[in-house]
């Protein structure tokens, strides 16, 4: 018996193993950006376009949830910057000493709805058409589900999701597997699924924005190089990859 | 029997080990909001989540148990390479990624997949509800009681059931009144591990069956979910979890001993 149970608490904690981020080499210099989990493509590409004109720099992403970075943070995680999905995550860090200086906010983004490829089940908007049908949310207390949340207020209406999902991609996996009937998402998100969901634009959906805020951590050591960072994210060619990948510009 | 002492310098790195096994459940105790506990614990997510995980966890080991169990004597008594096969199958789901083991069940039993479309056509249709929830932890918690029973049944002493047979009792009637009631305490143990590990089951409930309260968000979701915007309750929570979890093991490690004093 003993055999056993050490064989399944074995096997237990080789499960237990997920993939962590791993640590690796130091080069010369390293710049590590927190940044939402929405934003992982467009600052992907940006990163790589920042160490092209940065040589010898590496730019290190953790993409997370930005209340989960924020967390981290205050954990005292070495970061240089911090780019929040949404402006209540960024107030908690601001509030908390955690950054230097004032945050800028240079993008937003709204809400649409996606439908498994060619709608089979008639979606039209976020109507009554939602009814009985499965519909997956954020959930409440999530950046995207608090604006969903507000949205579905705004217009009337009252939604019966058969899940609430704590990431926004997590929702869109349901939508895109055909498991979900519909989903509310970012219209970044919608954007990223491509030609695997049909999109449907909700009626006055500009009017509940997420902002997209990013700064320089106060604990930085390489605060100059952070600023270059934000200023390129800020600057037009930062710009010009959100608007392609979806948001709107403040 | 008198074993021999163990040397003495072993007490350092099993001193070092049970240490840091220890401090960090014992540094939540410490973050414990003891005195709004209650009011945590109250809240109608956290008793939903908690009545969930109960009645959903009890649904599973039942699962496991009638499905489990003659799947692990039919091994135990099994030999050759389809034997090793199986045994290899049946402990899969323990070292697979939670959400390795959600994404395999979406592909099988998912409304697009061809299983689950066919289960559609008979009004079956799990995605999103609590059957969902109890496929998802019956399939990470059976190999657990499968390895644990089948263990004790390949170790086990057969000459009971061989008097009984030269005795003219039935395979049935051995099966009944002497296997099982030999096998009873790892029976039990293994049942208990395998609640333990539905109650903690997260990555493929998340990823199969959804989150939503009452009917699909376990504890260990709500748990997840709480995190984002309310640390308190989530440690509160996760000690009500590790709490339950406690018992469990403590029953299954008396079973175990149960079952050395008696072989």
């Amino acid at each position: 018996m003993i055999r056993t149970v050490v064989a399944v608490t074995a096997l237990a904690l080789l499960g237990a193993c997920t993939p962590a981020a791993s640590p690796s080499t130091t080069p010369s210099t390293e710049l590590v950006v927190f940044a939402a989990s929405s934003l992982s493509d467009t600052y992907t590409s940006l990163g790589k376009t920042f160490e092209a004109s940065h040589p010898g720099v590496t730019v290190k992403f953790s993409f997370d949830g930005s209340s989960a970075l924020v967390d981290q943070l205050k954990q005292g995680a070495p970061a240089d910057v911090f780019a929040s999905a949404d402006r209540p995550n960024m107030t908690k860090a601001t509030t908390g000493n955690l950054m230097s200086g004032t945050p800028s906010l240079y993008a937003t983004n709204t809400l649409t709805i996606i439908v498994p490829k060619g709608n089979p089940v008639g979606i039209t908007g976020l109507d009554s058409s939602l009814d009985g049908k499965k519909l997956v949310l954020c959930a409440d207390g999530v950046p995207c589900g608090s604006a969903t949340t507000k949205l579905a207020k705004l217009l009337g209406v009252t939604l019966r999701p058969v899940s609430e999902e704590t990431k926004v991609t997590d929702v869109r996996a349901k939508v895109e597997s055909g498991q979900a009937d519909a989903g509310v998402v970012y219209v970044t998100d919608a954007k990223a699924s491509g030609s695997k969901v049909d999109t449907i634009a909700i009626k006055n959906a500009d009017q509940v924005k997420n902002e997209y805020l990013l700064g320089v951590v106060a604990t930085s050591m390489n605060a100059d190089l952070a600023s270059q960072f934000v200023a390129l994210v800020t600057g037009s060619e930062g710009q010009k990859a959100l608007s392609a990948a979806g948001f709107a510009l403040p | 029997m008198i074993r021999p002492a163990l040397p003495r310098w072993l007490a350092v790195p099993a001193g070092l080990a049970a240490v840091f096994l220890a401090v960090p459940l014992i540094a939540m105790f410490g973050r414990v909001d003891w005195l709004h506990l209650p009011t945590l614990l109250a809240s109608p997510a956290a008793v939903d989540a908690l009545w969930l995980s109960l009645r959903t966890c009890t649904a599973s080991t039942v699962l496991c148990l009638v499905l489990g169990l003659p799947l692990a004597m039919v091994l135990a008594r099994a030999r050759g390479k389809w034997a090793t096969a199986g045994r290899i199958l049946a402990s899969l789901p323990m070292v697979l990624p939670p959400v390795v083991a959600g994404l395999a069940l979406l592909v099988a039993l998912g409304r697009r997949a061809w299983l689950g479309r066919h289960l559609s056509a008979f009004g079956i249709d799990l995605a999103f509800t609590t059957a969902a929830v109890v496929v998802a932890q019956t399939f990470v918690a059976m190999p657990y009681l499968v390895v644990s029973v089948e263990g004790a049944l390949r170790s086990a002493q057969q000459h009971y059931e061989v008097v009984a047979a030269t005795l003219g009792a039935s395979p049935t009637t051995v099966l009944r009144r002497v296997t099982l009631p030999l096998a009873a305490p790892a029976i039990a143990s293994g049942a208990a591990l395998a609640f333990a590990r539905a109650l903690g089951e997260f990555g493929a409930t998340l990823t199969f069956a959804g989150s939503l309260q009452g009917t699909t968000q376990t504890l260990p979701l709500e748990i997840y979910l709480a995190r984002e915007s309310d640390t308190d309750t989530a440690i509160a929570l996760s000690v009500v979890l590790l709490i339950i979890a406690a018992g469990l093991i403590a029953v299954t490690s008396v079973f175990s001993r149960v079952r050395g004093a008696t072989s």
